[in-house]
């Protein structure tokens, strides 16, 4: 068990991409009660987006350079595509039973994913994506990539200032009053149409940051990347209670905690060591989002919702 | 109206099946290979990823295989016989490798077959050719129970379908030729065998594995990883907590360059070796600076260094190909000339012409026992089995971001 702090840091880091992502899931589905199944494509053209605007800017720049560029051009395509498909996709299947919008969310899915591999020079398959030089930073019982650095930064800053954003400004709490009634709200004069269309940005530029983060980790992108990060991020969206801003950050860090303690000591405990490893990593975080459901159905911070008439 | 309006979609829906279904069994029945004409066109398949992760091996089976049809087309390798090239993409599913397996024994003018890549999918496509008597060379299967059955480890040795042939030699012998060269050459003693569970990936490590520890290494862990994960971390803790001299992967490229990549980046500054699917150039590309000193045995000799495929490279660049021909480049163009040389023999037998196509199937299969021909690998040629003879490795380690080859051999058991 030497390596605990490492795996924890491990767990930690995974979990906070994992987190990044499930925002974008859980105020989407807080305000129009959607599960955007397209959000790991909009995550994954995010990565794309940043790919892209390194590959505009002369050879040879700083990465520290390129990077405010990267981060712009990332967000400005997800948002752009989340926009986009909330307007075209989804907008004209409100009020439709929620059948209908989930199909529409599994099928944009798939096209956005198609529409990478086709369109994209190069994207059938992986590309590299830069990545920092030098070693790993030591921080005493534990190191980490140079690369997590900004993932480090990144995940609280953008907690914070959401936090902030959803309690303290007009827009904010505009939201919040549309996540509890949106006809009430739209009575009480609150333009419901913007309000879901910033929900929907604000998502996708949290996916953006997690693709550069995710870029900057693993080093690497593929058009695929979103399917199994997408299913990951909702999996905490719906551990941490789906609706709930903070619940979805604590979401992804179990996800991630438990994807790596399942992975490093699972094969440790007598008589499991055939069910532990890297490779049953996805079957125990699934056990445990089972397990989450079974005793706390709204999920870790969750609350009992009636359900709507 | 209800009642009215499903019969019309019923109608029109049934009417719609039926003529595709027309247009289905008119494309089958036209299959005339007996050839009024003057040539005959005799179409080989080919089965191999063209998109998706392992798209730049799959292109290079394409090209090589494109290449080996044009010049048997160019040279009139087999008179009044014009060979066609179908490729299909399997996107190195095993059940998408099924489908077209299905679909190139639907098509009466496919002689034989030319892949696939991966091996898990060789398995799929087995039982479909041998039960249509339809050929099939794979450039790149190495899991030996392809060949020599589920028992082959215990020395029983069956062959399961007489179709089946291939020019790559199989990981019986590639799993340890690298366990030799870093037991002995290299003095490593201690290794941690991680795999991805695949029938390639898990079949090359216990290869290895075994030959290793007969050898007097250690085993120092072994894990299994899901070769869709991008996030290697745990594993890769694990391996830099074990203390481990090296790393020894069972898998391919898209997985095994990032895991190899991020074993380093957790702190143990040691070498991943593997097999032929890590020795591709988007190895290095995806692990960059990490892939430095990392090591991959490939079946056969360096092409470079062989006269016979000095020809090749040269026609492969004339040629213009957007690809480069890849790890498996040499054995997909002697697998296609394998097929082409079986046709050459029937239908020197049956008097310049090609049996109906039944038949033609059946002998072309018989024929393909009996090649034996000069290589772009070498000397190609096949034993009971359906293995090639040629018996040929090599291991490449990474040198300043490409592949160098360090040792050149033949596996001495």
């Amino acid at each position: 068990m030497n390596d605990l702090p490492q795996q924890l840091a491990n767990g930690l880091l995974l979990g906070a991409l994992y987190g990044l992502i499930a925002i974008g899931y859980t105020m989407v589905y807080g305000i129009v009660q959607l599960i955007n199944f397209a959000h790991g494509e909009i995550f994954m053209i995010g990565g794309f987006g940043a790919l892209t605007a390194f590959l505009i800017l002369p050879t040879g720049t700083s990465l520290l350079i390129a990077l405010p560029v990267m981060i712009l051009m990332a967000m400005a395509c997800s948002v752009l595509v989340a926009m986009g498909a909330e307007r075209f996709a989804y907008r004209p299947l409100r009020g439709a039973p929620r059948l209908a919008p989930l199909i529409t969310a599994i099928g944009l899915s798939i096209a956005l994913q198609q529409a990478i591999w086709a369109f994209y020079p190069d994207a059938k398959k992986a590309r590299p994506f830069p990545e920092f030089e030098g070693g790993r930073i030591d921080l005493g019982a534990f190191t980490i990539g140079r690369g997590d650095l900004f993932l480090l930064i990144a995940a609280p800053v953008c907690m914070i200032a959401l936090g902030v954003f959803v309690s303290k400004t007009r827009t904010g709490r505009a939201m919040q009053a549309t996540s509890q009634d949106p006809d009430t709200a739209k009575l009480m004069g609150i333009n419901t149409d913007r309000i879901i269309v910033t929900a929907f940005a604000i998502g996708a530029a949290f996916a953006a940051i997690a693709a550069v983060a995710h870029g900057l980790r693993y080093g690497n992108i593929d058009f695929r990347m979103g399917f199994i990060a997408g299913l990951k991020a909702f999996t905490a969206a719906v551990l941490g209670g789906i609706g709930n801003i903070y619940g979805a950050m604590i979401g992804g860090l179990v996800l991630g905690l438990a994807e790596a303690m399942a992975t490093a000591y699972i094969e440790n405990i007598p008589g499991m060591s055939q069910l532990g490893g890297g490779a049953w990593k996805d079957v125990w975080a699934f056990v445990l989002l089972i397990l989450v459901l079974l005793l706390r159905p709204q999920g870790l911070l969750g609350q009992r919702v009636a359900d709507r008439a | 109206m209800r009642h009215r309006s499903l019969f019309i979609i019923t109608t029109a829906v049934t009417a719609g099946a039926l003529t595709l279904s027309a247009c289905g069994s008119r494309g089958d029945s036209d299959g005339g290979s007996s050839g009024g004409g003057d040539t005959t066109t005799v179409v080989i398949g080919l089965d191999a990823p063209l998109s998706g992760d392992l798209s730049a091996l799959g292109q290079g089976i394409k090209n090589s295989a494109d290449l080996a049809v044009k010049t048997a087309n160019k040279n009139k390798e087999v008179p009044g016989v014009t060979f066609k090239l179908e490729a299909l993409d399997d996107v190195a599913q095993a059940a998408t490798g099924q489908q077209n397996a299905t679909k190139l024994v639907g098509d009466s003018k496919v002689m034989g077959v030319v892949g696939p890549l991966n091996s898990d999918v060789g398995q799929s496509m087995q039982k479909v050719f041998d039960t249509a008597k339809l050929v099939q060379v794979s450039p790149a299967n190495t899991n030996p129970a392809l060949t020599q059955g589920k028992d082959w480890q215990t020395g029983k040795k069956e062959r399961g379908f007489k179709t089946y042939f291939r020019t790559s030699t199989t990981d019986a012998v590639q799993g340890p030729f690298a366990a030799q060269y870093m037991y002995n050459k290299k003095k490593l003693k201690k290794v941690y065998v991680i795999d991805d569970k695949k029938t390639y990936g898990a079949g090359l490590a216990a290869t290895f594995a075994g030959e290793f520890k007969k050898l007097g290494g250690t085993v120092v862990g072994t894990d299994h990883i899901n070769p869709d994960d991008k996030d290697f971390s745990a594993v890769a803790s694990k391996v830099a907590e074990a203390k481990a001299d090296f790393v020894y992967y069972g898998g391919e490229y898209p997985a095994g360059a990032p895991l190899a990549s991020q074993i380093k980046n957790a702190g143990a500054k040691i070498p991943t070796v593997g097999g032929d699917a890590l020795f591709s150039a988007e190895y290095i590309k995806l692990a960059k600076k990490n892939a430095e000193g990392d090591i991959a045995s490939s079946v056969g000799a360096p092409l470079e260094t062989l006269d016979t495929a000095k020809k090749f490279i040269a026609d492969y660049e004339t040629a213009g190909y957007k690809d480069a021909y890849e790890a498996y480049g040499g054995y997909s163009y002697d697998s296609t000339w394998a097929i082409i040389q079986a046709v050459k023999a029937v239908v020197e037998k049956n008097d310049g012409k090609l049996p109906d196509s039944k038949d033609a199937r059946e002998q072309i299969t018989a024929a393909m026992q009996d090649v034996t021909f000069d290589g772009v690998s070498g000397s190609v040629g096949f034993d009971e089995f359906g293995d090639t003879t040629n018996k040929q490795l090599s291991l490449y380690e990474v040198k300043n971001g490409k592949h160098v080859a360090v040792e050149v051999g033949q596996f001495e058991g």
